[in-house]
């Protein structure tokens, strides 16, 4: 082993003083277990106990068709259900040589960008209640409000919308879809300086998140940190501008970096992210073509034997998806790399050395959803 | 000197940030404009689901009684969580053939994740989404329900024309 390796092991001492956060804490966000070593305030080292949540989701999906895949992928992470389906929609597509209809990738963007909206209005939410600015989540809460009767209208749920299938979509989007984003996408443009307002420049925030949780460009590339934590750190890590998949490769937007590694650069990463999704929300529904909303594919999908790979950029990071088929209905193995998962374990490096309410500000912009580690 | 500059400087701009904060919240507290909240379960009467909303799985029957499930069981193969049991029965037709036909189309609801698989698949367009979703009770054996109703029948086909 090498010797940053060894630096890294954790040896508890008898005399260690030591407090579990968690699993019922409300800011691990749900049932994550921290176990922290103090030193009066102070953090001397802390390990994320996992499993409380564990579903096996993944030997699960051995006896799941393909199509029956995906229900289970909304229940990982599920803020962004709908990225979850895609990557395994793609990557059955891509197996089976299957070409979508335009209008299927069209939508499908516009649903990516509304649940990344819908996402990091949440985690805005949450962030400012773990810092103590609990009416900053009621103002998240109302705008989040809007998409998901997006959703509802046409998907008729509001969180877990298994709406993708292998080929396209389980039925075609409501008419009324393309009107309401657009109205969306204007309200939002106003309310979006209210949050600058009520968070952004606020001073207690700012010293709440600046110069907390430093983490350098080399750690997030280490622990394999993606998503706005990682762009956080000046790395560049989109999968839609790195591995364009569906029409990403067609509409123009900018990937945001910024290079100060705080929590403060990685809430503004998010802040940013959510304005460039709303260009390209404003770009796709007008251009929705028409057409099928599914290609012609046969009622029971298998797979060729071989092994096949997707990656897909979900609200908090990079997706992938690996699958091996021996050839019959039900996958032979699926593997999730799950963005959370990598995200999580960055923890210690990042509180170490700092106080105990500083590990709240850290773990809160990360943005850890918690059945995405267990899956 | 500095570090006095620097303290009012501080506290100006706490008090100005401070300021900002307030004129949003003071603003919709004073005119509120539009009423985001719901009186949920006061609007009872008035609330109305969207209409692709996905409460449970029914089975709609005509003014006869009859429905439209001949009982081939694909809901039941296509359901990932095995929610849906489908019981069979013979009995004679018209014509002394013995013809099977649904006797219990059981649907528990405790096992149900809405994934529209059964719905999707279904050939004869017999069960869709109904809008109640109230599905609070205290006995977990009330969410295995029943949905074909007692004594109904297959609906017949309309002769080809």
């Amino acid at each position: 082993m090498s010797d940053e390796v060894i630096k890294n092991i954790i040896v508890r001492e008898d005399e260690d003083y030591i407090i579990n956060m968690g699993p019922q804490h409300p800011s691990t966000h749900g049932v994550l277990r921290l176990e922290v070593c103090l030193n009066g305030e102070t953090v001397n080292y802390l390990t994320p106990h996992i499993g409380y949540i564990h579903r096996s989701i993944e030997k699960m999906c051995e006896s799941d068709t393909y199509k029956q895949i995906i229900h289970l992928s909304d229940r990982m992470d599920y803020l962004s259900s709908h990225m979850n389906n895609e990557a395994i929609c793609l990557a059955v597509e891509n197996a089976l040589e299957v070409e979508v209809p335009l209008r299927v990738k069209y939508i499908r963007v516009a649903l990516d960008e509304l649940s990344r909206i819908a996402s990091h209005h949440l985690w805005w939410s949450a962030f400012g209640m773990d810092l103590g600015a609990l009416t900053a989540f009621f103002y998240g809460m109302r705008d989040r409000e809007k998409i998901l009767a997006i959703f509802e209208e046409s998907f008729g749920s509001r969180l877990l919308h298994s709406f993708n299938t292998p080929g396209g979509l389980m039925h075609d989007v409501h008419p009324n879809f393309q009107k309401h984003i657009m109205e969306f996408v204007h309200y939002f443009r106003k309310k979006l300086p209210e949050y600058k307002q009520l968070l952004t420049d606020n001073v207690i925030f700012h010293n709440r998140t600046k110069g907390i949780g430093n983490m350098t460009r080399e750690t997030a590339i280490a622990f394999g940190v993606t998503g706005p934590s990682g762009r956080g750190s000046g790395f560049s890590c989109d999968v839609r501008k790195t591995a364009p998949y569906g029409l990403y490769d067609e509409i123009k937007f900018n990937e945001i970096l910024h290079d100060k590694g705080d929590s403060f650069a990685r809430y503004l990463v998010r802040m940013e992210e959510m304005e460039e999704s709303l260009n390209i929300l404003e770009y796709v529904a007008d251009n929705i073509p028409e057409g099928d909303f599914t290609a012609k594919m046969k009622p029971i999908v298998k797979l060729p034997e071989g092994e096949y790979f997707q990656r897909v950029e979900t609200a908090r990071g990079e997706l992938s998806v690996y699958i091996v088929s021996d050839g019959k209905k039900f996958p032979y193995r699926i593997k999730f790399r799950s963005p959370n998962f990598s995200n999580l374990f960055v923890l210690n490096t990042l509180a170490k050395g700092g106080l105990i309410a500083d590990l709240v500000a850290i773990s809160g912009s990360l943005d850890l959803v918690i059945p995405d580690i267990d899956r | 000197m500095n570090s006095i500059i620097e303290y009012f400087t501080d506290i100006y701009k706490g008090v100005s940030s401070l300021w900002a904060g307030m004129r949003v919240t003071g603003r919709y507290f004073v005119s509120p404009g539009e009423i985001v909240t719901e009186q949920y379960p006061e609007n009872r009467a008035t609330l109305k689901m969207e209409e692709r909303f996905k409460g449970e799985v029914v089975m709609p029957h005509d003014e006869n009684n009859q429905h439209l499930c001949t009982g081939c069981g694909i809901c039941e193969l296509n359901c990932p969580n095995g929610s849906i049991e489908i019981i069979t029965k013979k009995v004679p037709n018209e014509e002394g053939k013995m013809v099977r036909v649904i006797d219990e189309h059981i649907y528990h609801l405790s096992m149900c994740t809405f994934c529209e698989l059964c719905i999707k698949t279904c050939p004869s367009n017999a069960i869709e989404w109904g809008q109640d979703f109230e599905h609070a009770v205290f006995d977990r054996s009330k969410l295995d329900k029943v949905l074909n109703k007692p004594g109904s029948s297959l609906k017949k086909k309309e002769a080809k024309s």
